[in-house]
């Protein structure tokens, strides 16, 4: 076992699944929290629907797109400034979440929007005809009908963020991919790079598990 | 008490305007279970959803109570609509809530917070349609029938003077469509509300509708009491309807009648005279024989009616057709 892992710190490793949790805890939270009206609102104001507004539509889906197109490792380098603004630091749990969160809201953003267009038109229909208004259809017809495909689109979102932890590594970040790149890739620490990436594995599957158990309780269909 | 008034609707299809509604001029009664019926593009869904203004006119305006509504503010909109219950082809209730749930759910939006009042309108309308025993169960628990019951409480929630049934049998088997018919038919007794249908199927008009109007292509072809337009259709398009309604050819029937000798005459008969043994009374007064080709007992709404197709042969056969007239009994000669 020790000649097997000689590299293997399991202090520092614990410290860097913990970082890793903590940056993955953050950045979900702020990505829902803005994701999610965001999602929202590229819903409503799309063509055909209740707040229809091709130019604010037009504009926010053009950001989203753009957003998702830059490479990830290029967002963490053009956001070190905006961090720095925001969280005093480009580095840790805390400079790497305000990027995280960038990266990944127009990605939650368009994912639930999806599973709001899933939601049968009927539905909004007949709760138009009783006399709801927007925002109580979106609250309480629109959401809890797409509550199965909102926990789906966390759950995709989780996972994705995990990888971009590992990648906000590469300046810094901490965590878990950090210390795959530092010891695992640059200096030849095989050990260091199996164990660091077993936990990813884990910590993946773990997070799949619990979005297909949540999915499956809030469905009715 | 619902008038809609020269309504002209069209929709932007690909740059072109394409007519859905041309002109369409009628009033629905209070206390009337009003029926449409048209083929699919008739426009009959966008004509009911101009009732609650799920559809806006292009041109023409609808009263309802002598108020145009198509004035309404957004605010006033949304009062309107909570006096006006609508049930659909697809029942559209919410998956994520219980049968409970979804009757209380248009008193939620209506403000309701006084949770035991609520409760026992819930209970109340769940004994109606009786689904007392599924008040807990989510809708993907319940058959087809159970949903449009399910929809038929939540459109009556919040105590509405109007209710629209948009198809609301066309996904339901014969056997629940009628009990779902028998239930509008009540509540419309019972609660005095006034019922506009929209179908595809002549057979629903019959059962359960006071008037009916016949659209095609967005236009109103025939309008009228539903034995009336029953029994003596107009329009083209009314007839196809009524002879899909009996299951019956009209041309093939025709053709069987080539080798039966005599006059060939369709009797009509509505109410006791249905019952009543008028052929053969007529046929021993005036000598004349008689061979019934074609027919049909059966009721509209509450009324009997029945439909002979009935060849008479003998020298009597004119004086037969006036005291067949002089009876009530609407004759129509099919070949003379």
């Amino acid at each position: 076992m020790n000649q097997l892992f000689v590299n293997i710190d399991w202090a520092e490793i614990w410290t860097a699944t913990l970082d890793t949790l903590a940056m993955l805890g953050g950045s979900l939270l702020f990505t829902v929290l803005l994701g999610l009206p965001l999602g929202v609102l590229l819903f409503l104001t799309a063509r055909r629907q209740m707040l229809e507004q091709p130019l604010l539509f037009g504009v926010l889906s053009f950001v989203a797109n753009v957003v998702r197109s830059i490479p990830f490792v290029i967002l963490i380098i053009l956001m070190i400034p905006v961090t720095v603004l925001i969280t005093g630091t480009s580095l840790g749990v805390a400079g790497a979440i305000p990027t995280l969160v960038v990266g990944a809201t127009p990605f939650f953003a368009r994912l639930v929007e999806t599973a709001l267009r899933e939601v049968d038109r009927g539905i909004v229909e007949a709760t138009q005809a009783m006399g709801a208004s927007t925002r109580q259809i979106v609250l309480h017809a629109l959401l809890p009908e797409a509550l199965p495909g909102i926990v789906a689109a966390v759950t995709v979102t989780a996972i994705t963020l995990v990888s971009y932890t590992a990648m906000s590594g590469v300046i810094g970040g901490g965590g878990l991919g950090d210390l795959a790149i530092r010891y695992g890739y640059q200096r030849y620490q095989t050990d260091v790079m199996i164990v660091t990436v077993v936990l990813l594995v884990v910590l993946v599957q773990g997070l799949q598990m619990l979005g297909d158990r949540l999915v499956v309780h809030f469905s009715r269909k | 008490m619902i008038r809609f008034q020269n309504i002209h609707k069209s929709y932007l299809v690909a740059g072109k305007d394409v007519p859905a509604l041309a002109g369409i001029d009628f009033e629905i009664a209070a206390g009337e279970v009003f029926g449409i019926i048209g083929h699919s593009g008739a426009g009959k869904s966008t004509l009911v959803r101009l009732i609650n203004l799920l559809e806006r006119p292009t041109q023409g305006q609808v009263l309802i109570d002598g108020r145009d509504i198509t004035a309404l503010p957004d605010a006033g909109l949304r009062d309107l609509r909570r006096g006006i219950g609508m049930i659909f082809q697809h029942f559209n209730l919410l998956s994520s809530k219980t049968v409970a749930e979804n009757v209380a759910f248009p008193l939620k939006l209506a403000g309701l917070r006084d949770a035991p009042a609520i409760k026992a309108r819930v209970a109340a309308l769940l004994a109606r349609v009786g689904l007392t025993e599924h008040a807990d169960k989510y809708p993907a628990q319940l058959s087809g029938g159970q949903k449009q019951r399910v929809g038929i409480a939540r459109a009556l929630a919040t105590e509405p003077s109007i209710l629209l049934c948009d198809e609301a049998t066309s996904a339901l088997d014969p056997q629940t469509t009628r009990s779902v018919l028998r239930l509008l038919a009540e509540i419309n007794r019972e609660l005095g509300l006034t019922i506009v249908i929209i179908t595809h199927e002549m057979d629903v008009v019959r059962t359960v509708c006071d008037r009916v109007a016949v659209l095609d292509a967005g236009r109103v072809v025939e309008l009228g009491p539903v034995a009336e337009v029953f029994l003596h259709p107009q329009h083209p398009t009314t007839r196809r309807f009524v002879l899909e309604a009996e299951h019956v050819d009209e041309g093939e029937q025709v053709d069987d009648y080539a080798h039966v000798p005599g006059r060939v005459v369709r009797l009509t008969f509505k109410g006791d005279a249905t019952y009543a043994p008028v052929l053969g009374d007529v046929a021993r007064n005036t000598g004349i024989d008689f061979s019934i080709l074609a027919g049909r007992i059966d009721r509209i709404k509450e009324s009997p009616y029945g439909q002979l197709t009935v060849a008479f042969t003998g020298d009597g056969v004119d004086a037969a057709l006036q005291q067949l007239a002089a009876r009530r009994i609407t004759v129509e000669v099919l070949r003379p």
